[in-house]
């Protein structure tokens, strides 16, 4: 009795399924990365209505950057703090001490600061977007704006994006500052650096132009925070569980997004 | 059942040329499953329509494709002799100045107040002034039994109450047509009662063409002029509320009876 044996078989079908699977997400893929083009061309169009929504504007201002103080306080002192453990023992056998302050404000105001703050204002802002909106989504409330002849993408995209477009800088800023201060203090009071090594070693190196490619940096994050909330708002399906995964992809794509263009934006910059 | 067979009665063939709403072969499809199939129907100017079928069977998706929040596969919808499939943003956005929408949950902005919720049309469209907007929010809560709940946040009323709210949203801009979207589902028979009578109301005082989705018997009875049933993605019968409720269509029977024997499967 002849039986064709079933593993050749059972092999196709799984390489099947698998290049479907791949098919399926690259499709889905390029889909979202249309759609996202497609809502921030739709935003960018709107922006002339922007004085209309200035309180709505105004109030996610406030969301974006006094919302965000305390995280960017707490966040920005430790990693000053651990910049400055970490380059003291890195340096303490090959680096002369002076150079302290510039290596701790260059990592800062060039990479950690910019970066550090979209990851980690950007999580909390990217998640608030995506689960409001949401839930305005499966709430009916975006149909019902619909209904009142009121595009959500200008009234309650318009807003948000401009508003993180502008804050995020400031707070890198604020946490740029307060990183080198933490940083300041933690040399002075643990590590056996003088006050004004450290200081002389800031001033002597600081360049403007190390300020502003973070802040450059930080205004394209902040355009990627603001879009991935609005985009993961705005596409949520389904309930409770919908606006659950809407925010968790929308944190996860912020974060990703920010890092990938954290490498193009250093080359662009840099190289 | 006839739910197979098209129903040509209620086909139009120049609806360019029709008040009201005309529906042609409407089609919508999510992943596998079919919910609206081919469906015809048409809705006269001055009359509530009733649309009653089954939990799933496709009835606020019919709704939301009258406002085109939904884009059909297939079919078209043509308000007041215009077909709304072509019109583009700014044209669909006046069309919808023209329509009030009781959504099911009642979709008020967690965010505002009731009366900004009310007035938030107005405000945007309407040139008035800040008060004049104001007033005509307290206007429409009065309308509806909310009189001094412009203040309060919609987490502050009951189902009940954001469901009138909602109704006072939807009556704002002095809409053509309502659409109310299963208005009474979810309250106690008297709160039930009440909305119905406040349906009457508006459809009295504000000349409205209402179309009216429900599971709801006694509330499609109280307000319909008349009902038509949904049934796998098409109208299967329409009549006047007296003739629906001598009818001896077996599904509509079956519907209206509320029984779990007849053409109309349990599950």
């Amino acid at each position: 009795m002849w039986t064709l044996h079933p593993g050749p078989y059972i092999f196709v079908r799984t390489m099947k399924t698998i290049f479907r699977d791949i098919g399926r997400i690259v499709t889905e893929g390029f889909g979202a990365a249309g759609r996202g083009a497609l809502l921030l061309t739709n935003i960018i169009r709107q922006l002339p209505s922007l004085w209309r929504l200035r309180r709505e504007t105004m109030e996610q201002m406030h969301i974006v950057a006094v919302g965000s103080l305390p995280l960017i306080l707490t966040t920005s002192v430790f990693v000053g703090a651990v910049t400055a453990v970490q380059a003291v023992y890195q340096m303490q056998a090959y680096v002369p001490m002076s150079f302290l302050g510039t290596v701790v404000s260059k990592s800062v105001f060039i990479e950690l600061g910019p970066v550090l703050c979209a990851l980690i204002v950007g999580g909390r802002l990217c998640a608030n977007y995506a689960a409001e909106l949401g839930t305005m989504k499966v709430t009916e409330q975006l149909d019902a704006l619909e209904m009142l002849a009121i595009d959500p993408t200008g009234y309650l995209g318009v807003p948000r994006f401009t508003a993180t477009v502008l804050m995020i800088p400031v707070a890198t800023i604020f946490a740029d500052f307060i990183a080198v201060y933490a940083a300041y203090f933690i040399s002075v009071a643990t590590l056996d650096v003088t006050s004004s090594t450290f200081a002389t070693g800031v001033l002597t190196y600081f360049e403007m132009p190390d300020l502003m490619s973070g802040l450059s940096k930080s205004f394209v994050f902040g355009g990627i925070i603001a879009l991935s909330g609005i985009f993961h708002g705005f596409n949520t399906r389904g309930g409770a569980e919908g606006v659950g995964n809407a925010t968790m992809m929308a944190v996860v794509s912020s974060c990703v997004s920010v890092l990938i263009a954290d490498y193009l934006l250093a080359t662009l910059l840099f190289s | 059942m006839p739910s197979s067979a098209r129903t040509p009665e209620f086909r139009v063939d120049d609806p360019a040329s029709v008040g009201g709403i005309v529906i042609r072969g409407l089609t919508k499809s999510f992943q596998e499953k079919t919910v609206l199939r081919d469906l015809d129907f048409i809705i006269r100017r001055g009359e509530t329509v009733v649309v009653i079928g089954r939990s799933g069977e496709g009835k606020s998706v019919l709704l939301k494709h009258i406002v085109r929040l939904l884009e059909p596969d297939a079919g078209e919808v043509w308000v007041d002799g215009t077909g709304i499939s072509k019109l583009n943003r700014r044209e669909l956005f006046a069309l919808r100045q023209r329509f009030g929408m009781l959504f099911q949950g009642a979709a008020l902005f967690d965010s505002m107040t009731i009366g900004e919720n009310v007035g938030l049309g107005l405000k945007e469209h309407s040139g008035m002034s800040a008060a004049e907007v104001r007033d005509r929010a307290s206007e429409c809560l009065g309308l509806v039994g909310l009189a001094g709940a412009e203040d309060k946040t919609p987490s502050e009323l009951s189902g009940g109450m954001k469901k009138r709210a909602g109704l006072a949203r939807a009556i704002a801009m002095s809409p053509d047509y309502i659409l109310y979207d299963e208005p009474t589902t979810g309250l106690d028979p008297i709160t039930a009662d009440a909305i119905n009578d406040l349906i009457l109301k508006l459809q009295a005082e504000l000349q409205v063409t209402s179309i009216v989705v429900t599971h709801d018997m006694a509330s499609a009875f109280k307000v319909g002029d008349r009902i038509a049933m949904l049934n796998e993605g098409r109208i299967i019968h329409a009549d006047t509320v007296e003739n629906i409720k001598s009818t001896d269509h077996p599904a509509v029977r079956q519907f209206i009876e509320g029984s779990a024997q007849g053409p109309l499967g349990v599950f």
